[in-house]
Order: C-alpha cells, then sequence, then structure tokens
C-alpha cells in the first residue's frame, strides 16, 4: 500500500469514494451481472427498521431477522449502525449489499472528517447516502434493493432530523417518524397512534420497541423479542449527546413489561368473549 | 564554453540539509510523551486552525513542524493511506510503521530527487493496548526514522527541550503529569505557555474505536491548574 499524494489538480479532495476511483482501486466488483431477482436466487433480506423524533433528538431502531426466501437467515443481524458520533443509519433490504454500503458510508463520513478537520452537516451526510443508493440504482433493478432511513442530531441548528430514502437515491426529509421494510405498514401505525413531538426519550423507546413488537407479530420476516436467545432488536437514542446504543438488559426489562401489559389485555379479550 | 560547476556530493546533501533545518527552526516546536493512559501530544500553535497535530487512523495520531502546506500534504495522504488499507484489508491491519516507513521513503525520494527538500519533521505517534505496544515514529526531512521511547522532541530547539522534558519524564505519569511535563518543556524556565498557545490531543489506550481526543482550552486549563 503506497502514500497517496497528488498533485493539486488531481486531488480527489475529502471523497473516499473519489480517492477509490481515483487509484482505480479495484473495489468489490457489480452485483449487476448477477442473476437475481424473483427467479434467481434467494437472497438474504433485512427487514423492519423505525425511527421517530421526541423532544430531545431521534431515536432509531430494527428487528434483528434476516430472511432467505422462506427461511430465516440470521437471527441476531445488526441494522441499527452509528454512521458516527452524531447520526445513525438502519437498513431494510438485500443484507450483502446494504452491509457494503453502511460500511461504505462510515468511512466516506470518517474520512471527511480526517482530511478536513471537521464534521459534515447533517444534511451533507444524507446527501451522501442518497448518491450511494444512486449508485446501486442497477442492482436494485435486479432485485438487490436496499432501502435505509438515516437519522442525527444536526449540531448547527440544535434538534434531531430524520430521512428515508427511496431506490433510486431519492431522499425525503420527516417530520416525526418513518418505517422501512416488510413490516413497516403495522409498525407505521403503532408509532402514529403514540407519537408527539414532545415525546420523552423513554415515551419514545417504548413506542418503537411496541411498534417492531407488533410488526413482528403480524409480518413473518419481522424477528419479535427472542428471550430464550438473548436477542433483542437494536435500539438507539442521538441526543444533542450523540450516538447511544440501549443496553440489552434495558431492552429486555422494556420487553418484559410489554409483554405482560399485551398478555394483559389478551387475557381481558378472552374472558370478555367467555362471559 | 561553460563549464557547469562541479560541487561535490557531500557539499550538495550538507546545503539541502541546511536548507531544510533553517526552514524547521523558524517555526515553533512540539513534543510526545507517553503516559500509563496514553499518548500526549502537545504543540506549541497559536491558530486554532492551521493544526500541526491530527488524527490519522484508529489509534495512530500525526504531528508535524515546518512549513504547514509541505506536512499537511503529508497528513492527508497518511489519512488516504490508513483509510484504503483498512477498508481493503481490516480496521485491525492499519499500523504505524507501515505508514512511517511509507513517509520515509518519499521524503528520502523528495530530499535527493527533488530541487527543494522539504521542510518537515513528522512524527506518527500509535498507541497500544499495553505501554508497550506504544510507538513513536519520529521522521525527518532527509527521511531518517527513529524509533523513539518514552518520549519525541520535534522542531527548532529540540536539543534544550530534549533536556528539560528528559528531566521531567518517568514512566509512571498519568495524563495530567505528562500534559504538564510537555508544556513546562515547551515554554521553558522563563515563560509561561497558556492554553490559547497550545494545542494538545490525547491518544487513549482505553476508548474503543477511534482514540484520538483533541483537548478543549477549558480542559487544558484544569489540566495545567
Amino acid at each position: 500500500m503506497t502514500l497517496p499524494i497528488f498533485n493539486p489538480a488531481e486531488d480527489p479532495g475529502p471523497s473516499f469514494h473519489a480517492l477509490l476511483s481515483k487509484l482505480e482501486h479495484p473495489t468489490t466488483p457489480s452485483l449487476v451481472s448477477a442473476a437475481v431477482g424473483s427467479e434467481g436466487i434467494d437472497i438474504t433480506h433485512g427487514t423492519t427498521v423505525v425511527a421517530a423524533k421526541f423532544a430531545d433528538g431521534v431515536v432509531i431502531a430494527g428487528d434483528r431477522r434476516a430472511t432467505s426466501g422462506n427461511l430465516i437467515a440470521h437471527r441476531a443481524m445488526d441494522k441499527v449502525f452509528a454512521a458516527d458520533r452524531w447520526s445513525g443509519v438502519a437498513i431494510a433490504g438485500a443484507a450483502g449489499p446494504a452491509m457494503e454500503m453502511v460500511k461504505m458510508f462510515q468511512l466516506q463520513l470518517q474520512h471527511y472528517e480526517k482530511v478536513e478537520g471537521h464534521t459534515l452537516s447533517l444534511e451533507g451526510k444524507a446527501n451522501q447516502l442518497s448518491a450511494m443508493l444512486r449508485a446501486n440504482l442497477p442492482a436494485a433493478m435486479q432485485g438487490m434493493v436496499v432501502v435505509p432511513i438515516f437519522a442525527g442530531f444536526d449540531r448547527r441548528r440544535g434538534y434531531g432530523r430524520l430521512f428515508a430514502f427511496d431506490v433510486t437515491g431519492g431522499r425525503y426529509e420527516e417530520e416525526d417518524f418513518v418505517a422501512s421494510g416488510s413490516g413497516s405498514l403495522f409498525a407505521r401505525t403503532v408509532i402514529k397512534l403514540g407519537y408527539a413531538p414532545d415525546n420523552d426519550a423513554d415515551t419514545a423507546v417504548d413506542l418503537l420497541i411496541k411498534a417492531l413488537y407488533m410488526a413482528a407479530d403480524d409480518d413473518s420476516a419481522t424477528g419479535g423479542p427472542d428471550s430464550m436467545r438473548g436477542i433483542y432488536p437494536m435500539v438507539a437514542t442521538i441526543t444533542a449527546d450523540g450516538f447511544r446504543a440501549i443496553p440489552t438488559e434495558e431492552l429486555a426489562e422494556r420487553f418484559e413489561v410489554l409483554l405482560a401489559v399485551e398478555a394483559a389485555r389478551v387475557d381481558r379479550t378472552a374472558s370478555e368473549s367467555e362471559g | 564554453m561553460n563549464m557547469p560547476f562541479y560541487v561535490a556530493p557531500e557539499q550538495l546533501m550538507k546545503d539541502r540539509a541546511d536548507f531544510a533545518q533553517k526552514g524547521i527552526a523558524r517555526g515553533r516546536s512540539l513534543v510526545a510523551v507517553e503516559f500509563v493512559g496514553g499518548i500526549v501530544l502537545c504543540a506549541e500553535n497559536p491558530s486554532r486552525n492551521l493544526r500541526k497535530i491530527s488524527e490519522i487512523y484508529d489509534r495512530i495520531g500525526f504531528a508535524g513542524v515546518g512549513r504547514y502546506n509541505e506536512y499537511d500534504q503529508l497528513r492527508i495522504a497518511g489519512v488516504r493511506h490508513a483509510d484504503l488499507k483498512g477498508f481493503t484489508y481490516s480496521r485491525d491491519d492499519v499500523d504505524s510503521q507501515a505508514l512511517a516507513n511509507q513517509y520515509a521513503q518519499m521524503l528520502g525520494q523528495i530530499f535527493t530527487h527533488e530541487t527543494k527538500p522539504l521542510e518537515v519533521e513528522i512524527l506518527v505517534a500509535s498507541v497500544g493496548f499495553e505501554p508497550e505496544g506504544d510507538r513513536l515514529f519520529h521522521i525527518r526531512f532527509d527521511g531518517s526514522v527513529t524509533d523513539e521511547n518514552g518520549f519525541a522532541v520535534l522542531g527548532g530547539e529540540a536539543e534544550s527541550i530534549r533536556e528539560r522534558l528528559a528531566s521531567a519524564y518517568s514512566d509512571e505519569l498519568d495524563e495530567q503529569g505528562a500534559v504538564k511535563a510537555a508544556v513546562r518543556s515547551l515554554a521553558g524556565p522563563d515563560r509561561e505557555l497558556a492554553s490559547g498557545e497550545l494545542e494538545i490531543a490525547v491518544l487513549d489506550r482505553l476508548s474503543e474505536g477511534r482514540c484520538f481526543r483533541r483537548l478543549e482550552n477549558g480542559e487544558i486549563d484544569n489540566l495545567l491548574a
């Protein structure tokens, strides 16, 4: 590995991606040539991810299941990642390209920060992700769809912000909450019913936990809490203090409370129909 | 007929070295001190924006003295080298020695082949998981590398600063002790350096992921109090 020095006119600037193309670095070969899609091979899919704003920032969460056709491919896949100290990204869709995209995204942000000496603006980060999705479009057309959510704390403006994306790289800033992936329809409805812009962190975390639980209840591709293996959906808050993943023990407790409430509800419904 | 002047190779090298040394001596100095919990990098630098100390990778820091545009170019090349290597292999495979060797090759090459040698001296510091794993590679304008032990001094007044630091250094320093020793050695007996004239960063041994941390003025004041 040599020391890449360029003359000023050729300099690729703070973009890691530009550096790779300048050096003609052999990155992973394009996935487009592989025959995938409905009749092709089954690829691994990540499923439901959600995010919502609250009073001090944003909370972002995702289940842990990855499916391959009708099989469960992984029970403990992480879909929520810290993009840098003040932002996070959650991914739904084809697992392979999605993980690669996250890795590249994190690297791109960190590379920019180190070269320039300061971080990109939150919108700049969202635009970076948008460009990466656009570059993935040919693969998406063949079934390798990646749909991320980007959430972060905008330090220049002093509040949390949320961005949803589509496969073409379209970037949509959301004012309240967002859900993506196979169970998103169910998750979204649950969040909609409990959402308030001035929710505190506790309420917001519990709301997302409930949303993922309900998604798992009705969507076979979404994984619910698995207390036997100690696997719980991943939840993180992003505030002025930065990205904080909620520890597993705390999630386990929160799910226990939720399950108790749900069990009581089911019990009540059952006894009412009997009587 | 014009006869080209003959210049002995010894003279040529000496002239180039003198030229580079003069350029470096004009700037202010910089020190690095190992301590129990990591490595302190400390420079006398009144500018808040033109930095001498920066982050290269998770456990690697960079410091340079001399001409700003020249060491800054080397710094960016180092960041690119490290990020490319981490991307191609893994984050664990990025090491300071490979980077120091690359810098040495480049500086040596420029010193002998280009019209003008680079007027810089640089330091590649990497913090280990144990104190024995700490590395300080000091690379000079001609490409010579020294693997320093405990502390390193770069810049014009290196000799007197080194003497002061050698008497203040011990391998049991904590962060505050290391910062104090670094600042006092830079300042010398006759003056005091305030936080506004200092640029200090720490490579924290126990941090997960990125170990490089820049100290704010307030933190520096607290440590020096």
